[in-house]
């Protein structure tokens, strides 16, 4: 019988989260690697027991944890983050120059066909790969080598890459996303990229022809239609259906368009979840209320949901990685706060529930589908 | 035999107690208790210094015999004490954060 299981990565370790298909009762494990904040964990789609989990610290720096049993057992590996060659610079806050630096591991994205590789995403912004199950990792560098890296800056949270999506029909096709330098796209594996940020603009970027610098939050697409990509900027909902070369704003109707995570149904390529949040100066909710909204239309159009989320005196984030899916047939929505709650949707956004409520910061939720 | 205490979280990812014990061969320096517990941990390499630039963690400091030797020659000898076991070497979180 099929049953769920959700990773929650919190600012004071992990939470593994696991119910039937109802989604109506959990049990609750956890924390795990308490008192570590845990950027992202994610299991491999071809051995779900197999997980990842970036597991960092402001005084001990990164580790990186593998189980092989589902959460039950976790094993450190590599977490030598090393970039390949002469660093350069970037350009930071106040306009300087900066060397690159590795600071921490964002987002673990396993390989849709081998659950021993798998792709991490880092601040100062890289990717990195390892064939061996996370015990050793090399650089991407073609990425970080692309002639406009020397103008990067990073975002007020750090220049960290945080997004890593495949083409289903070909992993070597992949867009990655860094905040702010904005969207890239490869079709080799990673050893050239171009960038993908065509369309997208930004009141702080005075050059309307600018090709990079776009504070991109995340972005989402559904498999079985891969060239549709929808995306959340700094400001602006937007949408490309030619695989990122040109995007257009969505944001429609929404109370903001700010916000950090953007998701795709399961089932309906042409529905869309966000998360506005009031300003990039005020990241809470308007109005103090929760509420997720929802284009079944792929943009512009979009409702409120908010049925058994809370309604007066919520003053919430959901950060880019805490909002994911199911995949059965009645598609579960999940999302964390910066509260420390976990909500979970049985019906695709319709009504909510919490699943917990009094967890550390939440940074990231993903929620795996199993037999 | 040199003693080792560590902070918290190092013991939990090692899965040690508060104190591990090394053989480091003389002359006893931190770069030699460095390798040494990096070679016996492998999970605790870059934890406590950079696994490329080799220096500090900013928030970790280095204590023994009373002394703070984190701003010390990484080479320079370790006091006596420590190299004979009689007194640990400590690695220790500085008081900070949320």
């Amino acid at each position: 019988m099929s049953h769920v299981r959700v990773l929650v990565g919190t600012r004071k370790g992990a939470f593994i989260l696991t119910s039937d298909a109802k989604r109506e009762k959990w049990d609750v494990q956890g924390p795990l690697f308490g008192g570590w904040e845990l950027y992202h964990l994610k299991g491999s789609p071809v051995d779900p027991n197999r997980i990842y989990a970036s597991q960092t610290s402001a005084w001990f720096g990164q580790v990186m944890q593998r189980s092989s049993d589902g959460g039950k057992t976790w094993e450190a590996v590599g977490n030598k983050f090393e970039y390949d060659g002469p660093t350069g610079t970037h350009k930071y806050y106040d306009g300087s120059d900066k060397p690159w630096a590795f600071k921490r591991v964002w987002h673990v994205e396993p390989d849709p066909k081998d659950a021993d590789t798998v792709y991490a995403g880092v601040e100062d912004a890289a990717l990195f790969k390892s064939t061996d199950g996370g015990k050793n990792w090399s650089e991407l560098a073609g990425l970080r080598n692309h002639p406009s890296s020397s103008g990067w800056m990073p975002s007020a949270g750090g220049m960290c890459l945080h997004t890593v999506l495949f083409d289903p029909a070909d992993s070597k096709k992949m867009w990655i996303a860094i905040s702010a330098a904005g969207c890239f796209r490869t079709e080799d594996g990673g050893k050239t990229w171009r960038p993908s940020n065509n369309g997208l603009t930004s009141k702080y970027i005075p050059d309307p022809k600018a090709t990079v610098g776009f504070c991109v939050h995340k972005i989402a697409m559904h498999k079985s239609k891969p060239k549709t990509l929808f995306l959340q900027l700094h400001w602006n909902v937007c949408r490309s259906d030619d695989g990122g070369d040109n995007w257009r704003i969505i944001s429609g109707n929404l109370p903001s368009d700010f916000g950090f995570p953007i998701a795709v149904h399961p089932h309906e390529p042409n529905t869309v979840y966000v998360v506005p949040i009031l300003s990039d100066s005020e990241h809470y909710t308007p109005e103090g209320k929760m509420r997720v909204y929802r284009s079944k239309v792929g943009g512009n159009e979009w409702e409120a949901l908010g049925k058994g989320l809370p309604q007066a005196n919520n003053y919430m984030n959901v950060l880019r990685d805490a909002f994911s899916t199911d995949s059965l047939d009645e598609a579960g929505i999940y999302f964390g706060t910066t509260g420390g709650q976990v909500y979970v949707s049985p019906d695709g956004g319709d009504n909510w529930r919490p699943i917990v409520q009094n967890l550390p910061s939440v940074v990231s939720v993903e929620v795996q589908t199993l037999k | 035999m040199i003693r080792v205490a560590l902070p918290q979280h190092l013991r939990t990812l090692a899965k040690v107690g508060m104190e591990v014990a090394l053989e480091v061969e003389a002359p006893v320096t931190q770069r030699r208790v460095f390798d040494a517990l990096e070679a016996k941990y492998p999970m605790l390499a870059g934890t406590i210094r950079d696994h490329s630039t080799k220096l500090r963690r900013a928030f970790l400091r280095f204590f023994a015999c009373e002394k703070d030797l984190s701003d010390e020659p990484i080479d320079a000898p370790l006091p006596e004490a420590v190299a004979r076991g009689v007194e640990a070497y400590y690695i220790i979180g500085a008081l900070a954060g949320g």
